[in-house]
Order: C-alpha cells, then structure tokens, then sequence
C-alpha cells in the first residue's frame, strides 16, 4: 500500500527574563518511505519533492541547514531549543555509497541555493571542513566515518522575504493554514533573532527500531524584542507579535499545538494567559522540567465563539534558570599584521566539571600559529584530552581545530591563539572591503548534566521541542553553543592608487619633460618693440608715398 | 392571409439575418485566427538586475523591485524571472522598516512584498554571472531557478539600473560591463536563438550610450536619458533617509499600474513615459532593429504573460495558408483546440 505519512505542527512560546519573547515553530513530516532503493519514489504528498528528489539524488543520509539574523544572547534569554550560527550554516552526512564525496557536495550547495534563494553557492573547499567529533549523525546509523560528512557556514550571509517564501511553500499547507499563517516577514524580521532551519534525518518508528521513516523538520526561532513595538509593558498576544490570529489548523496536520511555558508560575499569580486553559503539559527539556499550557488547535472548542484564537500573556517578571554553559569569542590586537583569538567558556554549574567538545574553523588567510594555543582554567593550565588540527593550505582549505577540554566548576577557560593576516591578491577583495572578513562561529558541543532525569525513550509520544535531540543517558542532555562570528580586518590596498599614479605620473612627466625639450629645442630672437601711434600713421603715409619707414 | 404572410415574411428576414451574421462570424474567425499566429512568441522572460551596491543607492533595488511586481501582476511567474539585485536593503540593519522597500515617500507601497524569491543576490552579481545568464553559458550544477531557459519563441524583458556612464554600467563598484560587450551578447543570444523579440530598459545616467552599438535583429531599447545627460532620482523620505526611486522608473511604475492583461496599450505608448518636463532628462529610445511597427506590439508582449486563447465551437480550415492582419502569409500548422482554458 501507499506508504504513512504524518504532518505535525507545534508553536511553543516561552516569556523571557528581559521582557522579549521567545517563539519557535516547528513544522514535522515523517514519511515511511525509501528514497535510496532503485525505484524512483514518485508520489509525493505530505513531504516536499523537491527535498526528496534532493535527498535520492544525492544520497544524503542527513541534512541541517539553517539560516539566522541575529546572534542567540545566552545570559539574556537561556538556552535555545534549537541553536544556530548567525549567517547560513549546513552540514551534511552522505550515504556510505557515495564515491565522491567532495564533488556531490558542490553539486549539492549550488542546488540548494535554487531551492533557498541564497548564495549557497560561495561554499566551496576554502570553508568546508569534516569535523571529527563534533558533529555526530542526529538520526540512527552507525556509520562514523567522518569522511562522509560536511560541514561549511557563510557567517555573511542574509536572510530575508526572499528565503522565507521558498521556506514556506515546502510546508504542506504552504502558509494559508495553520500556524504557518502567522509567518509574516514584515513582524518576523523587525525582530532581535530570527532564525529558520530545515532537518533530514532517518527516525526509528518504533522501539526495536524494525521500521524507519524520514524525518523533516521545519523549525522557526524568533525572539521579539520588548521595545520595538513602543511599548514598554511586558503584554504580547499573537496579534501584536505576528499581526494575525489563528482561524484554523492546518487541514492535514494530525496534531497542531500551541504550548505557552508557564513554569515560574502554575497559579497564575505571576502571570496571566488568556484565553485560559485547563489542558497541562510538563516536559523535560534544556535538562529542566516545564510546565506547558496546551492549546489544541484541531479541537474546534479552541477558537471560542468568535472563531479566532488570540492569545494574550501578561507578567509581572521572571526568574531565569542560569545558563550552565556559554560562551564568548574576540580578537584581541592591533594593527594590521598579527592578532590573537580568545575564546572564553564559561561553566556555571556550583559543583560539577564536565568536558567540551571545541570546534573552530578559521578561514586560510588568517594564518594561525598553534604553537601559541594555551588553554588556561582559573589560572592554571588546562590540556586538552583529545585535539584534532587540520591545518590550512593557502585558497585551498581552512584551518580546523578540535579540542575535548574538562571544564572545572564554576570557572572560565580560556583559549587563545595568535595569528597573522595575509595580503590576498587583487582580485581576491570583496567589492567592499572594507567591510572586514568573517570568521564563522566556534561551535562548543557538550553533555551537560542535568538537575532532573531525562527521558530516553525517544519513540513515546513527546511534544516536538523536546524530542529534538536524541537522549542516550538520564544524568546528562545534550547542547551546543556557537560563539559570536569574528569580523577581521586584512590588508586592504587602496584600489583607487593605479588611477591616482597615472594621474600624477603623467602630470610630472608633462611638466617635467615638457619643460625640458622647450628649453633645449627653443630658439630666442630679438624683436623691436611695436612703435606708437604717431609713428604707424607716419609709417603708412611714408609707404604710400613709396618712401622707407622710420 | 396577412399574418401568415407576415410570419413567413419575418421568418425570412430572420432567417437572412441569421445567414449574414454567420458568414460575418466565420469571416471574423478567419481573422481572429490570423491574429493569432501575428505575434511571433509562445512564452515570456524577464531579466531585472540591480547592480548598485551600499545603503544610499536604495534607489535602485526600489526601481528593480517595482518592474519585478508589474511583470509578476502581469502574469509572468517567478520561473521565468531571473531578479539580481547586488545588495541587500529589505533586511539591512539601516533600514527603519525591515522586509520592505518602498517606492513611494510617506511608505505608501511597499514593492518588496510577501512573495519575492531572488536568484542572484549579493556578491552574486557580477559581470560574467550576468553575461553567462544572457549567453546560457553557465556551469552544469547550476539550479533552474538561476538559468534564462528561453527559446526561439520568447520574448525577453531585460531591465537594468545602476550608476552608468558613457558606453559603461558599473557593477557593484568594482567592474564595468561596456555597451560593445552587451551588443556582442546580444547577438550571441540571437547566433543560439534564445530570443524572439528583446525589449532592453536601462535607468542610468547617459543610458542611451548603452544601445547605441546593438546590431542584432528584433531589439528594441529604451533610456531614460541621452549621452551626456543625468538621469535624475525622484524624492527622498525622510523617515528612511534615502532616495527612494529614479524618476524614470518612477513614471514608469505609474504607467504599468493602469496596464492590465487584456490591455491594449503598444509601444509608441511607453514611449512617451516620462518627458522631459517630469524627468528633466530626455529619455530616448530606439527601434530600427525591430521588425515589427512598434505600434502593433503590445506592452503585455514583454511585460506580461498572456496567452493568447479563443474559445470557439467553429472549426477553421488551417491546412490552407491563413492572411495575416499584416498581410505577411503564416503556415497553420497547427491546431487550435477548442475549450482551452489558461
């Protein structure tokens, strides 16, 4: 028969410390499909075609791209449920089938970025890196080999309407049903953090894991900020953030929920929802236990007598969970010639230590000298038990550095390296740049233990948010943090320099030598001042009467 | 008696009534038939390229936008549209009001919209990704959505604004594309049959040095200003800081508003667009390539995507030559299959 496939939408919505509000969308299809066996899968329903006719074609095992404005400010707003890099960042597992490696994964940018309407097309191999630790397949599969994986971001890149749109139309109600209603980008993008990402991955339908079906996840971030609308009170509602209501759920969604975290406050003295709502939900996320009004959208009840859904959250303040690990990167230096990249990590937890997995990939014209990385805690040295150095070749590839460092309690460790900048050639520069160079994000991937036990059973039914990334023990979950992406200034020469010097080269030359050859070659003859007028007239009457001039 | 006779007289002119109307009705078939094979193209392209970059030339994303949204209303879709804009203005962070770009002060309409998809953005935009998109020289790998997959039978729209000058169209600040290489292009397009019919918009300054060196048949230019002459921009809003339109495209996203698909509106109409007491530049145009009377092409033969259907319950003999409504003779080879709709 036709194979199962099921569409589920989620929107949670979690008030922050700092007045903002932090939405996130997710979009999942799951498809009991094969796309790898010989027969072209040719009907598609719930699950776009172009991602499947992508994912056959390139045989690719797992998929992350997304797309972010804005940098995710960990001390403000905690942790996010899916975090991502400012600019566009992609990483990719291939199929152990794959030959070449490196030529489907050009083949694969320059078709995405048709799909995206991005400049995917400017990864290549002076920004891709295999990463070999960091990046561990999110769906099954035993397969580990890090040849088969990619990893590139593009920390320049913008996201506007126009990445948007393409986003939209892969979902299966498009953006006319749905939650999907509410993603107008005139709201999504006067925002502090936008980001939206699209996931492939193979799932385990069941425990023994006998079947397996394709995971799609669509998911969208967005924090408001408290003072862009020009008020200063801490009151959102659907409307005032998307400037839409709900009408409906989505016609083919088997499940379709708003989820609003109200943990700080489960009496409501705090804090006021409304319309109310008896349905509850508790979740273990971020390595926390939350509590969640449920809203129902495929339940008619949901949208009243008025047949729209708007709902207003009202609050006095919030206590924060302090974050147990972030992050922060700089250059250090002056000058034109050297400089140094800190990187501080910070571990906030009172009592326990746990280690870090440090990715960094530095473009090759930064030249690192890793003679020079300490890596210092509280003070002392701090050796890394695993690194892992990749270095650069000169417009061919990156430098990529990879450190498991421990993390003592409530300390920061340090890591720096110095480097010097190179002079690209001319044609090498950016029509501006003088903007600067992007260094993309550091990525600091970790088990941090957890206050509650988490759930490991992944295949029981959990909302969409916390079922993300896969749960392997109790006493620990998993995070990744990326740091800020550098701006460096090179070398930049000054472009308008050929015209001046032929300007002023062909003045000097003109002067110069002109002066020279009228000096040489001039010829001085004496001449007879020009008589007055008495003696012109006198002249002409002497030349008619035929007699010689005076 | 008389009333019989005067049945049978009514029925009669009834019925010569009939005879004439359906012998003028199957004349107008003819005719119509004719006029459907007269216009030589079958689809539409569009090739809009902004080539300025930095904040203080919003202007010209404004002006690339708003033939973008004309030709999308007039029914072009976006796989046939290839957008290039160098820079980015919706989403910069100097802009008072993200994902927009308006093109008229006081914020009245916002030409970036809800449903825009740009094939070549950023630093995306050079000379040779341009050229290769025109010529269809481009690498094996690259996705449809960034391809002109035009044929014999299109009709293609290029519109192209920036700072320019005489004989040149700089890109991005860093490069310039000369009036002899987009002629040579123009005539590779023409060699490789990519296009039926051209029409070649530019808004820059001295836009008219950029047609001058065109020797290919079947183009037909127009700019917003003469050698030696600046092409002026419109006004500034206050609110965004910035010039928000060049003052040719500004009357001329006036003048496409009031076309809509059915319009009949030709040639010689866009032609007076903008004169020179509105523009303060003299716009020129030219149209000795062209084959066809500037007056009998339609501004939706370039702008829009109409198909041209006729639903009839006639049947029209096509194996005999049909005349034409400009008198040359066409080979109706093909069949017009009743019912069709768009």
């Amino acid at each position: 028969g036709c194979p199962k496939d099921d569409f589920q939408e989620e929107l949670v919505i979690r008030p922050l410390h700092s007045g903002d509000i932090y939405a996130s969308f997710q979009f999942r299809t799951l498809w009991e499909t094969d796309f790898m066996r010989g027969n072209k899968v040719s009907h598609y329903r719930l699950f776009p075609k172009s991602l499947g006719q992508v994912i056959s074609k390139f045989s690719v095992r797992e998929l992350h791209i997304s797309f972010t404005q804005g940098y995710w400010r960990t001390m403000q707003w905690g942790q996010p449920f899916l975090p991502s890099p400012p600019g566009a960042e992609l990483w990719v597992w291939f199929q152990d089938s794959v030959t070449d490696v490196d030529g489907t994964w050009k083949e694969l940018t320059n078709v995405l970025s048709g799909i995206f309407c991005a400049s995917l097309n400017f990864i290549d191999s002076t920004n891709t890196v295999q990463p070999s630790a960091s990046f561990k397949p999110l769906g099954i599969g035993n397969v580990t080999d890090h040849r088969f994986l990619r990893y590139a971001t593009l920390p320049r890149e913008i996201v506007c309407t126009e990445n948007l749109t393409p986003w939209k139309k892969l979902l299966p109600c498009g953006s006319k049903a749905g939650l999907a209603v509410l993603l107008k980008s005139e709201k999504l993008f006067h925002s502090s953090f936008h980001s939206q990402a699209v996931h492939i991955r193979p799932v385990c339908q069941d425990w023994q894991c006998k079947t397996t079906s394709w995971e799609l996840r669509q998911t969208l971030n967005v924090v408001f900020d408290l003072h862009t609308p020009g008020q200063g009170k801490l009151e959102w509602s659907l409307f005032k953030m998307f400037s839409r209501t709900l009408t409906e759920a989505c016609p083919l969604a088997s499940s379709s929920k708003i989820y609003i975290d109200i943990t700080d406050d489960p009496q409501g003295e705090q804090f006021e929802v409304s319309p109310a709502t008896h349905l509850l939900s508790q979740a273990m996320v971020l390595g926390d236990r939350r509590t969640f009004s449920v809203y129902d959208l495929t339940q008619q009840i949901t949208f009243g007598t008025v047949r729209s859904l708007n709902l207003l959250i009202r609050w006095k303040s919030r206590d924060m969970l302090r974050p147990l690990l972030h992050a922060e990167r700089y250059v250090a230096g002056y000058g034109l010639q050297t400089g140094e990249i800190h990187t501080l990590m910070y571990n906030n937890h009172p009592y326990r230590s746990f280690p870090v997995l440090l990715l960094d990939s530095v473009p090759w014209y930064l030249r690192l000298y890793i003679h020079t990385l300490t890596v210092t805690s509280k003070g002392k040295d701090n050796k890394p038990s695993y690194i892992h150095y990749q270095p650069s070749k000169d417009r061919v590839r990156p430098h990529l550095l990879e450190m498991l460092v421990q993390l003592p309690p409530n300390s920061v460790t340090e890591v720096t390296v110095q480097f010097e900048r190179a002079l690209l050639k001319w044609t090498e520069y950016t029509p501006d740049p003088n903007h600067g160079f992007y260094v993309g994000s550091s990525v600091i991937s970790s088990l941090v233990p957890s206050i509650v036990a988490m759930d490991t059973n992944s295949t029981r039914e959990q909302p969409l948010f916390s079922s993300f990334f896969p749960c392997k023990e109790e006493s620990s979950y998993f995070m990744r943090v990326y740091t800020e992406p550098l701006l460096v200034n090179l070398p930049t020469p000054d472009f308008s320099m050929p015209y001046n010097v032929i300007c002023l080269t062909c003045t000097v030359v003109a002067v110069g030598y002109g002066s020279l050859y009228n000096l040489l070659t001039r010829s001085f003859q004496i001449e007879e001042p020009s008589p007055g007028l008495a003696k012109r007239i006198a002249n002409i009457i002497r030349k008619m009467r035929g007699v010689p001039p005076l | 008696f008389l009333g019989e006779q005067c049945c049978t007289m009514k029925i009669l002119t009834l019925l010569s009534l009939l005879a004439t109307h359906l012998s003028a009705s199957s004349v107008n078939i003819e005719e119509n038939a004719g006029q459907f094979f007269s216009s030589g193209h079958t689809n539409n392209w569009a090739v809009l390229v902004c080539t300025s970059r930095f904040w203080f030339n919003y202007r010209h994303v404004a002006n690339t936008l708003s033939v973008y949204r004309s030709v999308k209303r007039l029914g072009i879709p976006d796989s046939h549209i290839v957008l290039m804009l160098a820079d980015d203005m919706a989403c910069n962070h100097r802009n008072p009001k993200p994902a927009t770009v308006f093109s008229h002060k006081n914020m009245e309409l916002n030409v970036y919209g809800d449903d825009v998809e740009v094939d070549y953005r950023g630093y995306e935009v050079t000379v040779e990704n341009f050229l290769r998109v025109l010529t269809g020289r481009l690498p094996p790998s690259t996705p449809r959505s960034k391809r002109l997959l035009s044929d014999d039978r299109s009709n293609i729209l290029i519109y192209l604004t920036g700072h320019g000058g005489n004989g040149f169209l700089k890109f991005q600040d860093s490069e310039e594309i000369s009036n002899v290489e987009l002629a040579d292009a123009f005539e590779q397009m023409w060699q490789k049959r990519r296009y039926n019919e051209l029409l070649f918009i530019i808004d820059t300054c001295q836009g008219a040095s950029m047609y001058e060196r065109f020797y290919s048949p079947n183009l037909m230019a127009l700019a917003s200003s003469q050698v030696g002459e600046d092409s002026l921009s419109h006004q500034p809003d206050l609110a965004i800081g910035v010039h928000l339109m060049d003052r040719y495209t500004f009357y001329l996203l006036e003048f496409l508003e009031d076309i809509h698909p059915s319009s009949k509106a030709n040639m010689n109409d866009l032609f007076k667009v903008c004169p020179k007491s509105q523009c303060v530049s003299t716009p020129g145009h030219r149209t000795d390539l062209f084959l066809r009377d500037p007056g009998s092409a339609l501004i939706t033969d370039f702008f829009g995507s109409v198909r041209k259907v006729e639903i009839t319950m006639e049947t029209i003999n096509l194996t005999e030559p049909i005349q034409q409504v400009d008198g040359s003779v066409s080979d109706g080879s093909s069949v017009v299959p009743p019912g069709v709709h768009r």
